[in-house]
């Protein structure tokens, strides 16, 4: 047992501190500018150019160090050359955003506020930050998302909140990896590989947005990484980091949750709010088998619609006349999972297997509901097959 | 990248003042590359060298002749021997360096300019080329922060240096006043050795043109470009024959550009050529915010408008 304890302890400490990632190793380069040893800089940036020859920023950093040799530096990138100067602020904007994540790297108490309940089967929860343009990668540890590791991203060339085709944002919300797209069935354009994800979900449709086709994917072979802001919705990572996200993606269970900017939170405050959700849902679970369809109705918003369209006097009468005909109704939920839905207020998605039982039928499924908080109580906004 | 040129002719002068016995035939040579005779300078060079095949002034002028003649491969060969025989000598190192980047092979520049310094830390020329290839290097690593493409850059620049080795102005025609590169801290005979007692009529021109010297340094360390300028004759002969108001663009640009400047002087050795014309040796000791040096430099000052100005100025 202490070996397994140990060697589980020496694994976790080398995914965290072992081989310097280039992304690292620029952080290196800059403290060695900041502490004034300029040589030590552009030995250090040197090295990392001859291992990523593609790392376009490590380039700009070496002819700053270059040129301060020559002449002092007017500013970060100080190009001589006149070039648009969107193309050299797209890299000083990239330097920013990797160094600014590296330095306010959360801590190790600090939870995303979204991830309130991975299911068992879920083994890791995907977080993106676009203000940070940056990904975070959580691990299920026994039910509480623990930071593994983190990554640089690029998304879209207009921002975020996604509501049009071709808008070129990337959508804010909750979604899952759908597909593993292998690089043989892709153009150089997506890197090593893509994973389509499920925008538009039912959330999305009803606030009538669209559009589709939104990846996590790679770069083409010829550079290291995008600036921060220049796809086209897509969320797009450096080949290296696309493959590490890559070993830690299950489809249809890998949830995406994209935020503007995540809102970190303490592990009793989610503990809480995950304590009420899970209340609203069993009371929810028993008012269902009780037949009382009133109790039952109660657990829905007067603004819910189902995926079929309905409103909820229409559903509501539907439901009125099947559950009176039960003789007995027996409901079992397993595998939950509930994720709060980034930029709404109080709004969770909750993800679960259904084994309906009664006299009449038999059904087994796994359902998605949208609930939120209208007074003190949760309600349901939208349920489906999920 | 001009100046490059401009400095390279002028190292010769300064090897021919740093080694004895200077063959008369290597002199002649000199002034028929000059003149642009390279096959009449060759032959007696070669001349020279079947009697001494091991002389660097001979071997060092062959090189500056196949530079000349674009034999850059023969050149190369030529200087990186004379810098394996004479490694403490900066000049091969410096040649080598304006060869390389002539040929936009400037990480290799780089490295023999800063052997050059290395082996002889005042070396001002190659400080000066150093920090052009340094900006030439930066230029081409943002060239490729911005894929852009900067092939064509180097052909060019290429061009430029074999025009400009050619139309030089007469650096040679001056006296050898340059430093010893083996003897930094002795500087060499001037042909007439100071006495500024003796020569030191009524009027004292040799405290009037220290005067001048040391106005001229301080308005270098306060960065006034114009009263620096003023310093500066109106028929100054520019270090690489460019013209006036290019010149005194990028001296302003050089001044301008550092936070901080600071120039002292050290041992200034006045040589009075006439009433009206003097040499003056120093060693400038140079420190900015981005670069440190310290050479030796001459400057040739005449009396015009009432005061002492700069006709020349040489470093190295």
């Amino acid at each position: 047992m202490r070996f397994w304890f140990f060697l589980t302890l020496l694994c976790a400490t080398l995914a965290l501190g072992g081989t310097p990632t280039p992304e690292d190793r620029l952080s290196q380069v800059f403290e060695s500018i900041e502490a004034n040893r300029l040589d030590e800089a552009m030995q250090r940036v040197d090295a990392l150019i001859r291992d990523y020859p593609n790392f376009r920023l490590a380039h700009l950093v070496r002819g700053d160090l270059l040129l301060a040799r020559s002449r002092p530096l007017q500013t970060f990138g100080n190009v001589v050359k006149t070039v648009p100067n969107e193309k050299i602020d797209g890299l000083r904007e990239e330097a920013l955003a990797r160094l600014r994540a590296l330095r306010q790297r959360p801590g190790d108490d600090r939870l995303p506020r979204y991830v309130l309940q991975l299911h068992p089967e879920q083994k890791h929860v995907l977080v993106v930050d676009a203000k940070r343009s940056r990904l975070y990668v959580f691990a299920n540890s026994q039910g509480t998302p623990r930071l593994i590791a983190d990554y640089y991203v690029t998304l879209g060339k207009n921002g975020i909140e996604k509501t049009r085709e071709g808008d070129q944002k990337t959508p804010v919300g909750v979604y899952h990896v759908t597909a593993n797209l292998p690089r043989k069935k892709l153009i150089d354009f997506y890197g090593v590989g893509a994973y389509p994800i499920n925008y538009p979900n039912e959330w999305d449709r009803r606030q009538g947005r669209d559009g589709h086709g939104i990846w996590l994917h790679g770069v083409p072979s010829d550079v290291y990484a995008r600036p921060p802001r220049a796809s086209d919705g897509c969320i797009v990572l450096s080949n290296p980091d696309l493959e590490s996200v890559g070993r830690h993606v299950q489809v249809g269970l890998t949830p995406v949750i994209i935020a503007d900017e995540v809102e970190w939170s303490d592990a009793q405050s989610i503990a809480a709010e995950r304590a009420s959700l899970a209340a609203a849902l069993e009371q929810w679970r028993t008012d269902w088998e009780s037949r009382d369809a009133e109790r039952y109705l109660a657990h829905y918003s007067s603004r819910f619609a189902s995926r079929e369209g309905q409103n909820f006097d229409a559903w509501a009468a539907h439901k009125r006349k099947v559950n009176s005909g039960k003789r007995w109704i027996k409901l079992g939920l397993g595998r939950v999972a509930m994720f709060r839905y980034p930029r709404e207020r109080d709004f969770v998605v909750v993800t679960f297997d259904q084994n309906y039982r009664s006299d009449s039928l038999s059904n087994v499924m796994r359902k998605r509901q949208y609930w939120v908080k209208e007074g003190a109580s949760w309600k349901i906004l939208y349920e489906g097959a999920g | 990248m001009l100046s490059l040129a401009a400095r390279f002719g002028w190292v010769l002068i300064a090897l021919a003042s740093a080694l004895p016995a200077l063959a008369d035939e290597v002199q002649d040579a000199a002034k028929l590359l000059k003149a642009g005779q390279h096959k009449q300078a060759l032959d007696l060079v070669n001349k020279v060298l079947a009697s001494k095949p091991k002389d660097a002034q001979a071997r060092f002028l062959k090189g500056l002749i196949y530079t000349e003649q674009g034999k850059s491969k023969e050149a190369i060969e030529l200087f990186t021997q004379l810098t394996k025989d004479y490694p403490e000598l900066p000049e091969p190192y410096n040649n080598l360096a304006v060869i390389y980047a002539s040929q936009g092979q400037y990480e290799k520049a780089r490295a023999a300019l800063e052997q050059s310094i290395r082996t002889h830390p005042s070396y001002a020329t190659a400080y000066e080329n150093l920090g052009d290839v340094y900006a030439k290097l930066a230029s081409q690593a943002y060239d490729k922060a911005l894929q852009l493409d900067s092939s064509n850059a180097a052909a060019k620049n290429k061009l430029s240096l074999v025009r400009d080795l050619v139309g030089r102005p007469a650096a040679a025609a001056t006296t050898a006043v340059a430093a010893a590169p083996k003897e930094p801290a002795k500087p060499v005979a001037v042909e007439k050795p100071a006495k500024p007692a003796a020569t030191a009529p009524a009027g004292d021109p040799n405290k009037e043109i220290l005067n001048a010297l040391n106005g001229w340094a301080q308005a270098w360390s306060k960065k006034d470009a114009d009263t620096y300028l003023d310093y500066y004759a109106k028929d100054f002969k520019t270090p690489g024959g460019e013209a006036r108001a290019e010149w005194e663009k990028t001296r302003r640009a050089r001044i301008t550009a550092p936070k901080s400047i600071s120039v002292s002087l050290e041992q200034p050795k006045v040589t009075m050529s006439g009433a009206e014309r003097a040499t003056v040796t120093f060693r400038q000791n140079y420190r900015s915010d981005v670069l440190k040096s310290n050479s030796r430099k001459t400057l040739v000052m005449v009396k015009a408008d009432g005061g002492w100005k700069i006709l020349e100025e040489k470093s190295g």
